[in-house]
């Protein structure tokens, strides 16, 4: 009972900062100096004209007025016209959404991969040159940004052992038979490998741009709690019944370590799609935060907000799902 | 066991030596090439020379001796919009950082020690700051208020005042729950005057190690602007300026590409690892 009471609380906290994010990003848009109507038309179009293609995108009515409009078409499932690409915003955005998805879905299981490993080697081989050597390197490695790492990645596997694709999600002249544009899980539900490996190749790079820093950030804090476990009774009990180092590690502590991280992980693939943004940029990505800097660029007023409410949207859902997974697991708080 | 960890701890301490002489180091040599940048400069950061385009660097077939670092595919000396850039890096990194620092840190010490309807709209703020993708928010904001130096640091203190805001706050609630505050007030101090006088103090350690990490942060979001295209201006040399051309002709000039990017990657390194060293020296474990 207690815990659905603060479930709901928490969702309308929730909707609170979904509203917040909304109504910032419609004031602050609209402040921008440039007429975005003016880059439409042909030079030479008549008054009237401009003021026809403004009353169409509403642009003649008061902000707080045309906020109230875009508010209720969010409502109803309309987020607008983009004025650049002349499409309905939640067309545009759903289109490239899964491509986006896709990207930190692969970086967060790349992620986790190397920090698990990490934790693990380190607590197995505590108290040696390599525990030591771990734990400098991933002191390093979450010190440098996405952005610097997605750089490092283009000269390493672009220039210098040029082996991976640098720029784009696909290569542009193979022939694509998907329906929908989750492209890397398609093309294995489809046993397409040949597309698979394309795709794959085009991913690998930005995705461990995104991976590395948060695999160290999860190695540190997995490390951290398998030796706060590792001293625990039970721990000692399993290993006095004879069980090898691994078995304990593995089958006892990891258990109980994990908790913690799992959180951790959930806040942190937040900050990581937030990273996609400039990752997408550098590789020529074709996703959604691409598809954002290009809308900012073109002062392309509706798409910007609208791609702004569904990462906003994301970003929520994450934490909502995160904290509600925590809720679940940690027996602490379900009967507290 | 006493002893192992004595042991363990002195080499802890003369690692953590050894990172802060470094980080200080690499800070003071930039801090030095960009005053100096007029004097250093073998050219102007800005000169044109469209037949000398794309010389490579020293030791490199065809490279040029006056250039000892190459050109940019416009026959821009390398070198020279190296260390302008690092002026605009440093000015960026203090003014930012520090402004950043005193915004954050204040609403988090209100929001932490005073708690109430002040703690509320700060807290509700803080997530709808988190809800936001920081680097779209930060192109948004320059392409609200226009490109230039003073944007740049406005918009970098506007995404992140809520790193300083959450850790801070949560500090001034931990120690306002302490003893030592409670018989400051006792003795007859004002709400303020505790804040000032017994808190602050008390998460001073916590701010300067945020700080130094938020100068690499300013540092890292100046060159993602300027990669962007949205920074100082599209002539003005900025590491990032200079990282967005290389990445187009990487495979012409890979030079252009690399050398900002290594003077990106030592700065940022050298100030996270200064405020973990910063953050060691003042625990008083380790101490």
């Amino acid at each position: 009972m207690q815990l659905a009471r603060a479930f709901l609380i928490r969702l309308l906290t929730t909707l609170v900062t979904l509203f917040g994010v909304a109504v910032i990003v419609f004031f602050v848009i609209r402040v921008v100096p440039g007429n975005p109507i003016a880059m439409m038309l042909p030079p030479g179009a008549s008054d009237a004209d401009v003021e026809r293609l403004k009353a169409l995108y509403g642009f003649d009515k008061s902000i707080p007025q045309q906020f109230i409009i875009w508010l209720s078409g969010v409502l109803h499932g309309d987020f607008g016209t983009s004025i650049t690409r002349r499409q309905p915003v939640l067309d545009l955005v759903l289109n490239r959404l899964p491509a986006t998805i896709e990207l930190a879905g692969m970086a967060l299981i790349i992620a986790t991969i190397i920090g698990g490993f990490l934790a693990l080697t380190g607590t197995r081989l505590r108290g040696t040159k390599t525990e030591a050597a771990i734990d400098v390197g991933s002191g390093m490695a979450l010190s440098i940004p996405d952005f610097l790492w997605g750089l490092l990645l283009i000269l390493l596997f672009g220039v210098l052992w040029p082996v991976l694709d640098i720029s784009g999600r696909v290569t542009p002249s193979l022939q694509l038979p998907f329906t929908t544009q989750f492209y890397l899980t398609e093309s294995v539900l489809r046993l397409r490998f040949d597309l698979w490996r394309d795709i794959a190749g085009h991913m690998l790079m930005p995705a461990l741009a995104l991976a590395i820093p948060l695999s160290a950030i999860i190695g540190q804090l997995l490390k951290q709690s398998l030796k706060e476990t590792m001293h625990l009774d039970y721990v000692t009990l399993a290993r006095t019944k004879g069980y090898g180092e691994n078995h304990v590690i593995l089958h006892e502590a990891l258990r109980n370590a994990i908790l913690p991280t799992l959180t951790l992980i959930g806040v942190q693939f937040t900050f990581l799609i937030g990273g996609t943004v400039i990752v997408e940029r550098l590789f020529s990505y074709e996703g959604l935060g691409n598809m954002a800097i290009d809308a900012v660029i073109n002062r392309d007023l509706p798409l910007i907000q609208g791609i702004v409410v569904v990462f906003a949207l994301l970003f929520t859902l994450i934490n909502l799902a995160v904290d509600m997974c925590y809720a679940l697991l940690n027996p602490r708080l379900r009967h507290g | 066991m006493a002893e192992v960890t004595t042991d363990a701890r002195g080499l802890v301490k003369r690692r953590l030596g050894l990172r802060l002489w470094l980080s200080g180091g690499w800070l003071l040599i930039l801090t030095l090439a960009a005053v100096f940048a007029p004097l250093l400069s073998p050219h102007d950061p800005l000169s044109q020379d469209l037949l000398g385009g794309r010389i490579p660097p020293m030791f490199f077939h065809g490279a040029d001796p006056a250039y000892p670092l190459g050109t940019d595919s416009l026959g821009r000396d390398v070198l020279a919009r190296l260390l302008y850039g690092g002026r605009i890096a440093l000015i960026v990194a203090l003014v930012a950082g520090l402004a950043t620092c005193v915004i954050g840190s204040t609403l988090g010490l209100i929001a932490g020690y005073f708690r109430g309807w002040p703690d509320m709209v700060i807290s509700r703020l803080i997530d709808i700051w988190m809800a936001f993708p920081p680097v779209l928010f930060a192109i948004l904001l320059i392409a609200v208020i226009g490109p230039g130096l003073t944007s740049i640091i406005l918009a970098i203190v506007v995404i992140d005042w809520t790193r300083f805001a959450r850790v801070v706050r949560a500090e001034a609630m931990a120690q306002g729950a302490m003893d030592y505050v409670a018989s400051a007030q006792v003795a007859g101090r004002t709400r303020v005057g505790t804040m000032l006088a017994e808190i602050l103090p008390n998460v001073l350690p916590t701010v300067i190690a945020l700080l130094t990490l938020e100068m690499g942060i300013a540092v890292i979001v100046e060159a993602i602007l300027s990669f962007v295209n949205l920074s100082i201006s599209t002539d003005d040399p900025t590491w990032g300026g200079m990282i967005s051309e290389g990445r187009t002709s990487v495979y012409q000039a890979w030079w252009v590409l690399v050398f900002p990017l290594v003077c990106l990657f030592l700065t940022v390194l050298s100030f996270s690892q200064l405020g973990e060293g910063l953050k060691d020296r003042f625990d008083p474990v380790l101490r």
